[in-house]
């Protein structure tokens, strides 16, 4: 039983630790030219603003879904897999062609519509309020969320909506006072780790946010990769403000969750029914599936037309031509990306998953407040604070890259796990195994034959979850691998720092490939397993 | 000395064989079978694939394996060898060959970091235009000193679509009087790019009344850049997006031009439209044209870190890179479209041929329409300009 907590907070702890101090003893010396930096106050303001309005919107969302449940809410989840599989970057690529002013859209409408010969110049992308980079991050983030809660919403929460409906209240209502609360403590974690990551994004940023400044995080990039190697101390430093500003973001959040709970107590003692705002929920909830399907979907399906397009000139809808050029010389070159991608994958979700069983089998992992932030760690110091501080200290350590990029994977995809993972684990009734223990049963076999197949449904999600993480991560295998072990996203992100929409159009529809499959399999599991086992262990 | 009187490629070769033939001999001896990572920006397609085309020749003929190490930026390769060397680790380092130039190299230069001299001792050296390409050996007014080797001429050019621009301008003066007659139709990639800054240095070049302080380091706080700032005051408001918004790079430019977002957008590389027509990504009514008294230009070379675990196996590929048949390919437009190193007089006509064989493409200029080459002002200025821009433009739209 220590054993397992003793490894499992190890391996989440030591390098997080480890990287932290490397990047705290180079900043410090340059922390007064940083604060000094005219453009420091919009980067920050751009790190706070879009991270916790998409965190905001995309709960509310999550709230507005699930309550109203629209007829539409099956092709939402169904799709569930491939929007969570769709890389950052891609779903970023892909959304800012669908929006942009020479975009899908306006090509769709031009020039029978609007009149338009030329693309209007409109800022509908890049915009000084991080408004488009808000809008790419409630997209890919809603989904994830939303995951988690149908995880998280077992039968025995719906009940309680019967009960709430027999003292009038409407659908929305009802889940608004009885089921949110208790769902919001199951997706408390996921909504933090979104909430850091929305504030920290590069990728994202780079592409549709703002760059006069950049945002916090995509200015650490920048200062990082700048020609002069004068800037990595500043970037160093930058790293130290944007980890206090999580901290800063951390205690804003309660705050907001403090305000959501009085509002809760406000409508409860008041006994508001508010049947306007169930009949205003329905069509709201049903025009938020539709933008967050279609939208990701569009550029999805923008990424796959533009990797074969010949000719594609503004105002054509489709391409003049098509060609398989850009597939044909980029074969081999995807394959062997494929290939490291899915093994790191595999190995990485495999060794999570074993392990944050293994601790959870021997109730290591309580969910006490210390413990929970510890597990979380990685998740709530940034990566670009944390990773170049890694890799610093790995050079003096004779680590061979791909043992050193799946360590670093490892430490990225277990709190997903752990998270994905502890909830159904201690949802688990323990009579069960009481039940299986005075027929005989050995503790393993309770486990791997009772606890386990039970949890297929879950366990399946997490795995897939590992595994999109994995293949998704950039910044660790760059920087760990010390450039020799290729992904399938370190080749996405070198190509889209040129902007060259067929071939990272190419790469983006390879790249949400493999994990679309998990999930889609993932999803497969769950619906076999999740009917006959809600209903025997009521 | 003059190399050429020996004339054409094999006795050229024969020449630098007699000084050289020994260790040569062994440098490819312990090449053979080495594995050289070769960290290059991975942001064209085109790109990667003619280095995998590389990776190939050099396996076939030397037996040396090429991987290519794709990077976003250069700067990440020259801080892994920053982090070796701060660490001790003196050999055995991660990166074999750079492709580099400017700040990158005077910076490893400086501190040390690299490997060499060596690019004189390459067999292919004496086919390189030293007299006639004065960039291949200086790099942003630092000498090379043998310290990287020359792969790839480089030089601005502006780009537009002629079946819907007549004439475009020709100045930098008439470029901003035409953005001022067709608003939003024109940008520059946001400094610190590379070319958003190549283009500030143009403008430069057009303001100053002595461009020749250029090749001298910049005063602290320089006087002579405040025409600029002048300049791009009244320029911005005409500007695509009035300048509140500005495209990350070179690519993203080329974007905007394909997506008719701009009509004028330009280019650190001659060939570039004609590659982009040939991959189908631009109509072929493209053309191209230089300013009036001409643009910067520059070179793109390879470079060895002090530390690279093959360096022998490196300097083959650098080699190979001279050869004219991997030059004649480069310069191709459906393969890079990018500019020769080489001396065309030094070489035997079976390699001459191979460039003329090569068509030029529709929206390439001939090497006299394009003109005088500019040289890159020394590196202070370009340092000076992006510092200041940010602080001027680049922390509020």
């Amino acid at each position: 039983m220590k054993a397992a907590s003793l490894i499992l907070r190890a391996v989440l702890v030591l390098p997080v630790g480890l990287g932290l101090a490397v990047t705290l003893g180079q900043g410090f010396t340059s922390l007064p030219f940083v604060l000094n930096w005219p453009g420091l106050m919009r980067a920050c303001l751009l790190s706070l603003g879009p991270g916790l309005a998409a965190t905001m919107i995309a709960l509310a969302l999550v709230g507005l879904i699930l309550g109203a449940e629209p007829r539409s809410l099956g092709l939402l989840e169904r799709l569930l897999g491939p929007l969570l599989a769709l890389p950052h970057a891609a779903a970023a690529l892909g959304l800012a062609f669908v929006i942009a002013p020479s975009g899908w859209i306006a090509r769709a409408l031009s020039p029978w519509a609007t009149g338009w010969l030329v693309p209007p110049d409109v800022m509908t992308l890049n915009d000084p309020w991080g408004l488009a980079l808000t809008l790419g991050l409630v997209l890919k983030e809603t989904p994830f969320l939303l995951l988690m809660a149908l995880a998280a919403r077992t039968p025995k929460l719906r009940q309680r909506q019967k009960v709430a409906a027999t003292l009038g209240y409407g659908r929305g209502m009802s889940f608004a006072l009885t089921v949110w609360p208790e769902l919001y403590q199951a997706l408390r974690l996921p909504v933090l780790a979104v909430l850091v990551y929305a504030m920290t994004t590069v990728d994202m940023a780079l592409i549709l946010g703002p760059s006069l400044p950049y945002s916090l995080s995509a200015q650490i990039s920048l200062w990082q990769s700048e020609a002069s190697l004068t800037h990595q101390d500043q970037a160093a430093a930058c790293g130290l403000l944007q980890a206090g500003l999580v901290m800063v973001a951390l205690i804003l959040w309660r705050g907001v969750e403090a305000l959501g709970t009085a509002l809760r107590h406000g409508l409860t003692m008041k006994g508001i029914r508010a049947p306007w705002a169930e009949r205003a929920c329905a069509p709201l909830a049903t025009a938020a599936v539709v933008a967050l399907t279609m939208l990701p979907v569009l550029g999805l399906a923008s990424l796959a037309l533009w990797s074969v397009a010949g000719l594609w000139r503004f105002p054509m809808t489709l391409p003049d031509q098509f060609t398989w050029q850009v597939w044909a010389q980029a074969g081999p070159a995807l394959l062997r990306a494929s290939g490291v991608s899915l093994a790191l994958a595999l190995a990485v979700t495999s060794v999570a998953l074993a392990l944050t069983i293994w601790a959870l089998q021997a109730q290591a992992l309580r969910p006490k407040p210390a413990g929970e932030a510890l597990i979380f760690l990685p998740l709530i110091v940034p990566q670009i604070v944390v990773i170049p501080g890694i890799a610093t200290a790995l050079l003096h350590l004779p680590v061979p890259p791909l043992a050193a990029v799946a360590l670093g994977h490892l430490v990225y995809v277990l709190p997903y796990v752990v998270l994905g993972l502890s909830g159904p684990f201690q949802g688990w009734n323990p009579h069960l195994g009481a039940v299986g223990a005075s027929l005989g049963a050995k503790p393993w076999r309770v486990l791997l034959q009772l606890r386990l197949p039970m949890l297929a449904g879950p366990l399946a999600a997490t795995a897939a979850v590992g595994f999109a993480v994995s293949i998704g991560q950039y910044l660790p295998t760059l920087l760990l691998g010390g450039g020799r072990v290729v992904t399938l996203t370190t080749e996405a992100v070198a190509l889209s720092s040129g902007g060259n929409r067929r071939i990272v159009g190419a790469y983006g529809l390879a790249q949400a490939f493999w994990p679309g499959l998990a999930f889609v399999l993932a999803l497969q599991i769950q619906r076999a397993r999740s009917l006959p086992f809600g209903q025997s262990s009521r | 000395m003059n190399r050429r009187e020996f004339g054409g490629l094999g006795l050229a070769a024969l020449w630098a064989g007699r000084t050289w033939a020994g260790d040569w001999a062994a440098v490819l001896a312990q090449a053979k079978g080495q594995e050289v990572f070769f960290h290059a920006w991975g942001g064209d397609p085109k790109i990667n694939a003619f280095i995998a085309w590389v990776g190939q020749e050099v396996a076939a003929r030397y037996g040396v394996t090429l991987t290519h190490v794709k990077l976003a930026a250069t700067s990440d390769a020259v801080a892994r060898v920053q982090a070796e060397q701060a660490a001790g680790k003196d050999s055995g380092g991660a990166v074999d060959l750079i492709w580099i130039n400017g700040a990158n190299f005077s910076a490893m230069k400086r501190a040390g970091m690299l490997f060499g001299p060596f690019a004189e001792n390459l067999p292919n050296w004496s086919l390189v235009d030293t007299k006639g390409k004065p960039a291949t050996v200086t790099d942003f007014t630092e000498p090379t000193q043998g310290m990287e080797s020359p792969w790839a001429m480089a030089q601005l050019v502006f780009e537009y679509d002629s079946a819907k621009l007549a004439k475009p301008p020709k100045s930098i003066q008439a470029l901003a009087d035409w953005a001022q007659q067709n608003p939003g139709r024109f940008t520059y990639p946001q400094p610190p790019d590379y070319l958003g800054l190549t283009f500030l240095k143009q403008v430069l070049y057009a303001l100053l009344p002595d461009p020749a302080i250029l090749q001298h380091p910049a005063a602290p706080d320089e006087p002579n850049l405040a025409p600029l700032w002048t300049f791009l005051d009244a320029l911005h408001p005409n500007l695509w997006r009035q300048a509140k918004a500005f495209v990350a790079n070179e690519s993203a430019l080329g974007q905007l031009l394909a997506d008719d977002e701009v009509s004028i957008s330009f280019a650190f590389n001659p060939g570039r439209a004609s590659a982009e027509i040939a991959s189908g990504a631009l109509p072929n009514t493209m053309r191209t044209f230089v300013l009036e008294g001409g643009t910067i230009g520059n070179a793109s070379f390879v470079a060895i870190p002090f530390n690279a675990a093959a360096a022998a196996g490196a300097q083959v590929v650098a080699n190979l890179l001279l050869d004219p048949a991997v030059q004649a390919r480069a310069q191709n437009p459906t393969v890079l479209g990018f500019q020769t190193v080489l001396n065309m007089a030094a070489l035997t006509p079976a390699a001459l041929a191979l460039f003329n064989e090569a068509p030029r493409g529709p929206a390439t200029l001939s090497p006299s329409e394009l003109g005088p080459t500019l040289l890159e002002p020394h590196a202070t200025w370009m340092t000076q300009i992006s510092d200041e821009w940010a602080k001027r433009y680049g922390v509020a739209p």
